[in-house]
């Protein structure tokens, strides 16, 4: 079985600092991968490497086998990639649906004949507008299409975010901790939609600190230390994994040198 | 919000009717004056394209302005043009500006924010320099056009058109971008660029597209500047005070609104000019502007029109809410607070619709 997204060897560094050092990682056609790892070990670092927010050192990525390393995020959007940041990044001064249509553009063209574009088109078509209204019901703020993305709740923001990377039908979507700051209700509700986008077909690559969160959802879970992948399993295996454990805590040794430094 | 859009066409047509029978009152100063006046909008709805809608802050405008001045004058000397053949040259001059807009924008629009500014500033000066120590632009003497041999009463009247037309297109291309696919992109990379990028949008493209576009409308109103100010120097070709002073209006009236650097144009040059008549002093009525630019910055930094837009939006909605507490009127829950950011100034309604 041939992973739809695989990165090799994937080494970035930030002058002194190695975020990632030799990271290999694949994730499975259809399912939903969790991607854990203490604070600094290079899972937002390998998010950006993997969707062209920076060039790596050395190293490759792939999606269905053809090599997108380093590609402009940009193109990688449009291979299928789509992805949400860890700080919920909307228009804050476009209406919910004006950010619908933005992530929309791509699609909105292809249906077009001829290499002509007429570049004064109305922004969004019938047909995107009524799919962006589908998804943002989906994601229940279907209500607020109107209103300005910045008066929007923080929780609310997360669902915008999710439903716009939605329109563009990407094969797989990385979230960077969808669940982060969120109150228990709505990382239910999250958790429901993306188990449902799951059922359709969407594969999914989650970065999340909320462990119930990710051992509920994730089939697969792998483990970020140090920028290397340093183990990859199910959740129960993950769990009582030592090295993770060891990557979380730290071992006793590395207490010592921490506290003598 | 039918009734709103109603009431913006109506004071539209009015803004038209009064600005087009100027002339008619054969009263030269005041179609000088006018001339001036709607340089000034087409300028400041121009700047507004491409920095208001991306809220890159470029004060290089004035590059495209001389750029578009010097190529009608260039054009102009050489071929001895003289009579009204010499208005066929204008959109010459914004093309020779969009050209040149090609590699600054492929070099400034690399850097962001403030770097973005000084980078405009710097190719600004280097244009000015350029434009007073080559002997082909005529150095410090600048070049001359040639005499125009019409009737003195009359002789702004081609220019006040010609600019009123440039300005009326200008805005119209302004609408036009505004609500179509490569306006909302535009206004997606001023909220988030690199999300923007990361959901699709070719930000180089869509920036450099908008930017020459600009330049285009400025380099126009260079060529038209050149006959109606009779010389091509470099200081006032490429005059760093007009670069402040369409920012200037665009902030007044409304950053990245459409009606915004409008009503900022039309406010600001006609004290412009006034000022100038007034004190002997030309620096003084730039210290003002100065100091209104502070205010401005300070005080309004969203503009006159979309802070008063906004206001008139919340009195309409605790207006409703009062009447909905007395029992009539709609109920209370309605999605007016919701609407409130969106001000009439600004159509951001419309695609929502």
């Amino acid at each position: 079985m041939t992973a739809l997204l695989r990165t090799e060897g994937v080494s970035k560094a930030f002058g002194g600092v190695q975020a990632l050092s030799d990271c290999t990682i694949e994730v499975e056609r259809g399912s939903i991968a969790g991607l854990i790892g203490p604070n600094g070990s290079g899972k937002t670092t390998l998010f950006n490497m993997i969707t062209g927010y920076g060039r790596v050192d050395s190293g490759d990525v792939y999606l269905n086998d053809a090599k997108i390393t380093s590609r402009a995020p940009d193109k990688v959007f449009a291979l299928g990639i789509g992805r949400t940041f860890q700080l919920t990044r909307v228009f804050s001064r476009l209406t919910v649906m004006e950010n619908m249509i933005v992530a929309a553009h791509h699609k909105e063209g292809a249906g077009q004949t001829g290499r002509f574009r007429n570049p004064f088109a109305r922004a969004g078509g019938a047909a995107t507008r009524k799919r962006a209204m589908e998804l943002l019901e989906f994601t229940g703020i279907a209500k607020l299409a109107g209103d300005r993305a910045e008066t929007l709740s923080y929780g609310q923001r997360k669902l915008l975010v999710l439903s716009y990377v939605l329109i563009a039908d990407p094969e797989i979507i990385l979230l960077d901790e969808p669940a982060g700051g969120v109150n228990p209700t709505l990382i239910g509700t999250i958790a429901e939609r993306i188990r449902e986008l799951n059922r359709q077909g969407t594969t999914f690559l989650i970065v999340e600190h909320n462990m119930e969160f990710v051992m509920g959802l994730c089939d697969q879970v792998t483990v970020l230390d140090y920028g290397n992948a340093v183990v990859s399993g199910p959740p129960d295996m993950i769990r009582n994994d030592r090295r993770v454990l060891d990557a979380y805590l730290g071992t006793a040794e590395e207490d010592d040198d921490s506290s003598a430094a | 919000m039918r009734s709103l859009a109603l009431w913006r066409a109506a004071g539209l047509a009015v803004l038209l009717a009064v600005a087009a029978v100027i002339p008619l009152d054969d009263n030269v100063v005041l179609t000088q004056v006018g001339v001036l006046v709607l340089m000034f909008v087409g300028a400041a709805v121009a700047w507004n394209i491409f920095s208001g809608f991306t809220g890159y802050i470029s004060l290089g405008a004035a590059v495209f302005f001389g750029t578009g001045v010097y190529t009608v004058a260039l054009i102009t000397k050489h071929l001895n043009l003289v009579g009204g053949v010499v208005f066929a040259l204008y959109p010459l001059g914004g093309l020779v500006a969009a050209v040149v807009a090609v590699p600054f924008g492929l070099i400034a629009l690399r850097v962001r924010r403030h770097t973005f500014v000084v980078v405009t500033i710097a190719v600004f000066f280097i244009f000015q320099l350029m434009a007073s120590n080559f002997s082909w632009t005529g150095g410090v003497t600048g070049i001359s056009p040639p005499f125009l041999n019409w009737d003195a009463t009359t002789v702004y009247n081609p220019f006040y058109y010609t600019a009123l037309l440039i300005a009326v297109v200008a805005a119209v291309l302004a609408w036009a971008i505004w609500g179509s696919r490569f306006g909302l992109q535009l206004r997606a990379i001023r909220d988030d660029e690199d999300r923007a990028r990361g959901l699709g949008v070719r930000t180089m493209r869509v920036k450099l597209t908008a930017f020459v576009i600009s330049a285009f409308i400025l380099g126009t109103l260079g060529g038209l500047y050149f006959y109606f100010q009779s010389d091509a120097l470099p200081q006032y070709a490429f005059n760093p005070f007009f670069d402040l002073t369409i920012a200037l209006m665009a902030f007044i009236g409304g950053f990245g609104t459409l009606s915004g650097p409008i009503f900022g144009a039309l406010l600001l040059e006609p004290y412009l000019g006034w000022a100038q008549q007034q004190v002997s002093n030309t620096y003084a009525a730039q210290i003002v502007l100065g100091v209104l630019f502070l205010f401005v910055i300070i005080l309004l930094p969203r503009g006159i029109l979309p802070t008063v837009g906004e206001k008139l939006t919340a009195l309409r909605a605790s207006r409703q809410r009062r009447a909905a507490e007395r029992g009539t009127g709609p109920p209370p829950g309605l999605p007016v607070g919701a609407t409130a950011a969106a001000s009439p100034a600004e159509p951001t309604t419309r695609s929502a619709s």
